[in-house]
């Protein structure tokens, strides 16, 4: 174990898969940076520094830096991934998937079912998503909630260093499409990291508190705020299980049911639009699975039904706070 | 075509107004006032304001996210958009947009854009309204070298053939894609030859020279003008700021910026120009920088003392009615 940021833990995990398996390719725009510049080759490693240090060690026939076309860097990733090859795209801004959303969900998402189980198109697409930058509405959405819901995708939404690498080594060994999604704001967060290997399988969230009174689920940037309230509230003498589900598809059914049987109170952090929110999935699920054990109606707390605004006096106000999960919280207990 | 007094004036302080907000806002960014990411336009100034000089208000311009530049030359109001980058109330956008969505459709600025390559193809349509409604407009796009190599561009520049629209492709190239250098991500080896084989004329220029970005795009927005359909501008520029505010730019030689800044700068070009040929009074010149000085000084002062964006308005405007 070794305490270390969540952009190079994923750096790492970068490494360890790219070592392991010769197929393991990664293209997008500056991904090395500075190819045909007057300058020096990897400066930056990527524009958020994730993918430093490979150009030197892999070279450019596995660390390919594409021109600016989101559209034929999933698409190729998509033709490679059909060939043989296991490619991790990069779209530098989640937002960007607006650019090649064809690729992805009517393409990768499709094929093995279409084909009749007969292909497997194993790609990893990374993208930077989130908001908490002031980088305005067209670099830092959330878009975990469409593409969960496009069958044939599984989408990975870590919020520590740790995850953020065990997931993205089981995304490339897996041979279905991913969506990894990087929270921009979680970049610089330091945590332990197991060293060597590690995997953290899809499907199975993990409960980062443990209490009895209120299940708080939370994604990516906002299970580091639910766990701070948690804290907080456990002082009064207010429990909550805190679970991150980890990746929305699969989803952890089964540790949110059982958690909500325990407590009875559901508060869900979301820091995406309200409508056919991943927030709003969780709570169809739970109100149809666990009715009988909900002692009060389940509270959302997610963005307002708007775009990502720039100034920082707004932003402020449109992504989730703490203060606005503790209201919830505390709203839950009040009510039964 | 040769200008008159007050047109080169004019164009002067246009550039003039382009660099001394730009080369602020590098300063005011250290503060850390400034929120988001900022890109600046310095260096690139006869780009804009060469092509914007041609249009007329009601004629359309969109931009990219390096947009501060074109907005200014299209007339964007400055004090305004200064208030916007600085996320004020009364910024041109409410706060909402900032530095990449700086837009301001009285002046026919469709907007800055956040996302490389978006911008052709909502010319393309700007330019088909003009073209139904006969009323003699023209829509710009402007598209950096990397840009050129979105999939949206070559579509648009197909369409806007197709459909014969009076719709100018103004290509800049800068030299960098990002921390990419722009040879690398185009695969033609002539640039020109690739815009042109889509059927529209290209007007090559000189970035670092005013007139000859001027007397390029004058002849493009002439023929689109002219019922003739797209047309392109092309030429070579660069900028003097990394690719976002706080780039170190290690992908650049050592020593390139500068070389530009003292060998081929516009601004100096332009001055020299004028007063070798004894066009305008050097002291003339001077007295526009300090009048621009003071107006982006005043701008910034304003803007800093500005009150932000009242919470509640996050969620208005997302809809006209709902
Ligand atoms: C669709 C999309 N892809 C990638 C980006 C990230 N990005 C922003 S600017 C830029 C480089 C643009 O280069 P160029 O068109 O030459 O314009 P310049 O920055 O030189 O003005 C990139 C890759 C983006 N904003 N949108
Ligand atoms: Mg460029």
């Amino acid at each position: 174990m070794a305490v270390k940021t969540m952009r190079d833990a994923i750096n790492e995990a970068l490494f360890i898969e790219m070592r392991r398996d010769g197929r393991v390719i990664v293209l997008g725009e500056d991904v090395s940076g500075g190819a045909g510049g007057t300058g020096i080759r990897d400066a930056a490693g990527g524009v958020f520094g994730v993918t430093k240090g490979l150009f030197p060690e892999f070279g450019e026939d596995r660390v390919i830096d594409t021109p600016i076309s989101e559209s034929a860097i999933i698409g190729a990733a998509n033709g490679a991934a059909l060939a043989g090859l296991r490619p991790v795209a990069e779209i530098m801004f989640a937002d960007f998937i607006g650019v090649c959303l064809d690729q992805i969900m009517n393409q990768a998402a499709k094929f093995r079912y279409m084909f009749g189980g007969k292909c497997v198109t194993p790609i990893v697409v990374r993208m930077a998503m989130g908001a908490g930058m002031n980088a305005a509405g067209q670099h830092s959405q959330t878009i975990y909630p469409m593409v969960t819901s496009i069958p044939g995708l599984k989408v990975a939404v870590p919020s520590n260093p740790a995850d953020a690498k065990g997931l993205l080594a089981t995304a490339i060994r897996d041979d279905d499409p991913v969506i990894f999604l990087e929270h921009k704001a979680l970049y610089s967060r330091k945590g332990e990291v197991p060293d060597g290997e590690y995997l953290v399988p899809f499907g199975v969230g993990s409960t980062t508190r443990e209490g009895k009174d209120v299940t708080l689920v939370a994604i990516a940037r906002m299970v580091g705020f639910a766990e701070r309230v948690a804290d907080k509230l456990a002082a009064e003498g207010i429990t909550c299980d805190v679970i991150d589900p980890r990746t929305t598809s699969p989803l952890d059914e089964e540790l949110i049911l059982e958690s909500v049987a325990n407590t009875g109170r559901l508060v869900i952090v979301d820091e995406s639009n309200p409508r056919c929110s991943v927030a709003a999935d969780i709570s169809s699920i739970v109100a149809e699975k666990a009715f009988s054990y909900l002692k009060a109606p389940i509270i959302p707390v997610t963005a307002p039904h708007s775009p990502v605004p720039f100034a920082r006096e707004l932003e402020r106000v449109y992504v989730p706070s703490p203060e606005r999960i503790e209201a919830a919280v505390r709203s839950v207990m009040k009510a039964g | 075509m040769q200008l008159n007094r007050s047109e080169m004036l004019r164009a002067y302080r246009q550039m003039r107004l382009i660099r001394e907000f730009e080369e602020r806002l590098h300063i005011e960014n250290r503060t850390g006032e400034i929120a988001g990411f900022t890109h600046l336009y310095s260096g690139q100034e006869a780009v804009a304001v060469g092509v914007c000089e041609n249009l007329n208000k009601s004629d359309f311009i969109i931009s990219t996210h390096r947009g501060h530049g074109h907005c200014i030359a299209k007339g964007g109001d400055v004090p305004s958009m200064m208030m916007e980058i600085y996320g004020r109330r009364d910024g041109l956008c409410k706060g909402r947009g900032g530095s990449m969505h700086i837009a301001d459709i009285e002046q026919g600025i469709l907007g800055a854009n956040g996302i490389v390559g978006a911008g052709s193809p909502i010319a393309v349509g700007a330019a088909l309204a003009a073209k139904i409604k006969k009323n003699g407009g023209v829509a710009v796009s402007f598209i950096g070298d990397g840009a050129s190599n979105q999939g949206t561009v070559f579509e648009a520049m197909n369409m806007a053939v197709v459909l014969k629209v009076p719709k100018i492709f103004a290509f800049e190239n800068n030299g960098y894609s990002e921390h990419t250098g722009a040879h690398y991500g185009i695969g033609a080896p002539d640039i020109v030859q690739r815009i042109k084989s889509f059927g529209m004329p290209v007007f090559e220029y000189d970035g670092f020279d005013f007139f000859s970005v001027h007397e390029a795009a004058r002849q493009a927005i002439d023929y689109a003008r002219s019922g003739n359909g797209p047309a392109a501008i092309y030429g070579v520029t660069t900028r003097y700021f990394g690719h976002f505010e706080g780039d170190p730019q290690n992908y650049r030689a050592k020593g390139e910026v500068e070389m530009f800044r003292t060998e081929k700068d516009c601004m100096l070009r332009f001055r020299k120009m004028v007063s070798d040929a004894q066009l305008l009074d050097v002291a003339e010149l001077d007295g526009i920088d300090t009048e621009v000085l003071a107006l982006i000084e005043q701008s910034v002062v304003n803007a800093k003392a500005a009150p932000p964006p009242p919470p509640e308005t996050v969620t208005q405007d997302v809809y006209v009615s709902y």
